[in-house]
């Protein structure tokens, strides 16, 4: 086996990510993921170049997007000649993408590529239910007029309501919020503590537009410039007003200030080796150096749906020979205020690290000031397969600007599981 | 939950149907409430012989300021009207001696009041002094079965069993099958052993005492809390997050403390200790989450199967473990179980909750005697029919046999199971550990 080879974040690029049904309303998946790309390529300068992979993904997809990587190349300003392939990991998608180009490039099977995911909430793909599915491919193949006739005359009144995707999970048939919501009573998490998190979302963002922080790692897309959802002006008296729309009665605390809203948006992450990046007059801004993926069982009600990364990051600091406290940038995924400080009470609860990670001690507290400090996916949205990419190259950007150090990334996603990654320089 | 039945029998055009047609007839069982007497009438007090535990419960008939007669022999007299006899048949050291239950009963049986009481104190078979003894110690189970069956209007009949120089330990436990707290107690047998002599406070016997509830948001668990806390005791209310807001209301009404959390969560047991320990440590605890998934065998599935052994008997017996090794549980501590008669008498489509419950009474028996050298106790209910919003999704006809067929001819109500578990948890009842004690108004099932 080869040495493996150190994996560079080059570049990053999305589109301002549009809150459901506004700006990108009729702006699809293909559409977005273009733009993002299109616009990584023309900073980087990588017009008509040949790379070695474009790996993303998107969670909500419609059934003819089979092939939309391969295909939204085709359709961008890369060689037509680079490969590519779709991935899906529901919010881990982005994050995954990244990991498996850096693999590839770290084994020296490619030398750069592109990471990248990207969600609709908006141009959402609605089915025909499947009772009229099965009509319709009977009819297909059926062989007669008259077959096709007895075949029609299948059809009921509710055959013809229509599938719409859920954010829910098919095995608890609850939304995520709903599961958030009770992970938030296990761990006791306050209203206001969630609130404040939402607060410092907001702020840290609008704060990163203010000083230019945000102005290569964006590219206006139909007239929108920034995040849709980002409200600079809020206050925590205006979070605390709002009503909770997760959980019931009056131990509810989860409102659509402190959830996510459903968000459409594009991202796109460069990644090479260092000789590949001085080749192309690009210069690395942060090594992606570890990984992991961890799954729980929350099904039976063991774990909460988005724990995941409570076990995954435990793992890989082993892995890394790392503490907790050993990060200048923590980046939390905010799927939900309450998600993120369930984790991180979770990661300072002796028992749960004892009994649940099966380790000595507990990982500890992290200093707050260095999480999410260019805001997170409270205020910026978060578009499923989008988010991975958004946070790689933010932290990769601020660990250059900061003239190194090493952030922890932490992404929770649907069906339980967890992907998380350390970027270094 | 209201029994329509019972409330029709009560109007005059329901008298007329029952007296007629000869229809079940329940009669309303009044329950305790909060500052009223352990009884409220005449007792008759009988025995074989003078005998210390004959002594001990007279003594306890004036401390309690009952209004009671003596009589070897019942004295039948239509101006008698007793709220309950007592008999010491502890005397009783040979088959012959049990002609006097006849020559006692006989008499004042059909004086009964409404909702009376019979208690027969005997002495515990197995540790009879002689095999004579033992014989007509054994007989009495039959007398009072078969009694509880034959009394009418609401009355119950227990028996205690005493074990030799245990008679300073009958206190709580008379007092609970005297007083309405037993309401719906009937055709038992309880064993009482020599324990520590504890002098507290029969008005709040649960003074200054951590009691955790599993399951403690609704129905029989919120009763629970509730009687504990009436009774003293600071509640640690446990449920699973889905049911905050009622886990909530129950604790606000009591000023207890609630932990959510799954008990069959792989850390529920450390996190259980620790709410515990601060709080000073759990003296009660009570194991009363629990849920069914009714299946025939055949179409059992593994998950349904699991999720109910997890929930009934893995979660109790691990907790209870951890408990002890970590020593969370005080000195004096009492652990209750929450049995069914599921699991004695088994249930056409309960295997797996049927399993669960007669491993709780399991738990109770390999459990006691390991824990009568650390002070501690095990005790279990065996909760019949009883009226909550998990009996009332019963289907009607089914619900209705629940109901009748026992000897009071109605569902027990959530709070006749948590006066059970107060008596067990009182530190009085320091000689009482080991019983399953049935709260089922003597059903026939499983009887």
């Amino acid at each position: 086996m080869t040495e493996t080879r150190k994996v560079a974040v080059v570049a990053g690029n999305r589109i301002p990510f549009a809150r459901q049904d506004k700006t990108y309303r009729h702006a699809s998946n293909s559409d977005m993921l273009t733009a993002a790309l299109n616009g990584l390529v023309d900073r980087t300068g990588l017009g008509g170049q040949e790379l070695g992979e474009v790996v993303a993904g998107a969670v909500l997809k419609h059934a003819r997007d089979w092939n939309m990587v391969r295909e939204v190349v085709l359709g961008s300003k890369l060689a037509p000649s680079t490969a590519a392939y779709d991935i899906q990991q529901a919010c881990g998608t982005g994050l995954e993408a990244a990991i498996l180009v850096g693999n590839k490039i770290a084994l020296g099977q490619i030398d750069a590529g592109i990471a990248g995911g990207v969600d609709t909430a908006s141009d959402a793909p609605i089915a025909v239910n499947n009772a009229l599915r099965n009509v319709l491919l009977d009819i297909n193949r059926a062989k007669s007029l008259q077959d096709r006739v007895k075949v029609l005359s299948r059809v009921r009144p509710k055959d013809i309501v229509p599938e719409i995707p859920r954010n829910a999970e098919p095995r608890t048939r609850k939304s995520m919020g709903e599961h958030a919501a009770l992970t938030a009573l296990e761990w006791g998490i306050t209203r206001e503590a969630q609130d404040e998190l939402a607060y410092r979302s907001h702020l840290n963002l609008a704060a990163a537009y203010d000083r230019g922080f945000q102005q290569d790692l964006i590219t206006p897309y139909l007239g929108l410039e920034k995040d849709q959802n980002l409200r600079a002006d809020t206050t925590i008296e205006k979070l605390a007003k709002l009503k909770p729309v997760f959980g019931k009665g009056e131990t509810a605390t989860m409102t659509a200030g402190n959830s996510t809203p459903l968000t459409d948006g594009a991202s796109a992450v460069l990644l090479s080796t260092d000789e590949w990046a001085a080749e192309h007059g690009l210069r690395p801004l942060a090594y992606l150096t570890h990984s992991q993926t961890a799954a729980v069982d929350y099904v039976k009600g063991a774990e909460g749906l988005l724990m995941a990364p409570a076990y995954a990051v435990p793992r890989m600091l082993q892995r890394a020979g790392l503490t907790l406290q050993d990060f200048d940038y923590y980046e939390i995924h905010e799927a939900f205020a309450s998600q993120v400080l369930s984790t991180l009470k979770a990661w300072e609860d002796p028992i749960f690290c004892k009994e649940r990670l099966g380790l000595d001690a507990p990982l500890g507290e992290i200093d707050r000031d260095k999480l999410n400090v260019n805001g997170s996916s409270l205020a910026a949205g978060h578009p499923f397969a989008a988010t991975g990419g958004r946070i790689v190259a933010a932290l990769a950007k601020q660990l250059d600007e900061n003239g190194g150090g090493r952030g922890l990334i932490s992404i929770c996603a649907a069906g339980g599981q967890g992907v998380v990654a350390i970027l270094e320089k | 939950m209201t029994d329509r039945y019972q409330t029709f029998t009560r109007t005059p055009l329901g008298r007329t149907l029952v007296k007629n047609l000869g229809l079940p007839d329940p009669t309303p069982l009044p329950r305790w409430t909060e500052g009223s007497a352990v009884i409220d009438g005449q007792v008759v007090f009988g025995a074989i012989g003078e005998t210390d535990t004959g002594k001990a419960i007279q003594a306890l008939l004036r401390d309690i300021g009952a209004s009671f007669s003596t009589a070897a022999e019942g004295v039948a007299s239509s101006t008698l009207r007793p709220k309950a006899l007592v008999f010491d048949a502890t005397g009783a050291t040979s088959t012959a001696d049990l002609t006097s239950l006849q020559r006692f009963f006989s008499p004042l049986i059909r004086q009964l009041g409404t909702a009376g009481r019979v208690i027969v104190v005997g002495r515990t078979p197995e540790l009879s002094a002689t095999p004579e003894q033992q014989i007509a110690q054994r007989a009495l189970e039959g007398f009072t079965r078969s009694l509880g069956k034959e009394v009418k209007r609401g009355a119950t009949v227990n028996l205690v069993y005493v074990a030799p120089d245990a008679q300073d330990q009958l206190d709580s436990t008379l007092r609970f099958f005297l007083s309405a707290k037993s309401a719906y107690v009937d055709g038992q047998v309880v064993r009482i052993g020599t324990g520590q002599l504890v002098g507290n406070d029969p008005a709040a016997p649960l003074a200054g005492k951590v009691a955790l509830v599993t399951g403690a948001a609704r129905g029989i668990g919120a009763a629970i809390a509730q009687t504990l806390a009436r009774d003293g005791a600071t509640v640690l209310g446990v449920d699973v997050p889905q049911n905050a807001n009622d886990l909530r209301k129950v604790i606000a009404k009591i000023g207890g403390n609630e932990l959510l959390l799954d008990v069959t969560a792989i850390d529920a047991p450390q996190r259980i200790a620790a709410a515990g320990a601060d709080l000073g440590g759990l003296d009660i605890v009570v194991h009363n989450a629990g849920i069914t998934r009714d299946k025939r065998l055949a179409n059992m599935r593994t998950d349904t199967w699991d999720a109910v052994l997890d929930v009934n008997l893995r979660a109790p017996e691990r907790i209870t473990a951890h408990l002890l090794e970590s020593g969370g549980l005080n000195e004096g501590g009492s652990v209750i179980g929450v049995s069914s008669i599921a699991g004695i008498a088994g249930n056409n489509g309960q295997t797996n909750y049927a399993t669960s419950k007669a491993g709780v009474i399991g738990l109770v028996q390999a459990l006691a005697p390991r824990l009568a050298d650390r002070q501690l106790r095990i005790n279990a209910v065996a909760p019949g029919f009883i009226e909550t919003e998990m009996t009332a999704r019963v289907p009607f006809a089914i619900r209705e046999i629940g109901r009748r067929v026992n000897s009071l001819q109605q569902g027990g109500q959530p709070v006749d199971v948590a006066e059970t578990i107060a008596w067990f948890a009182d530190p009085a009842s320091a000689g009482v550990t080991g019983n399953v004690v049935r709260v089922c108004g003597q059903s026939m099932l499983g009887a």
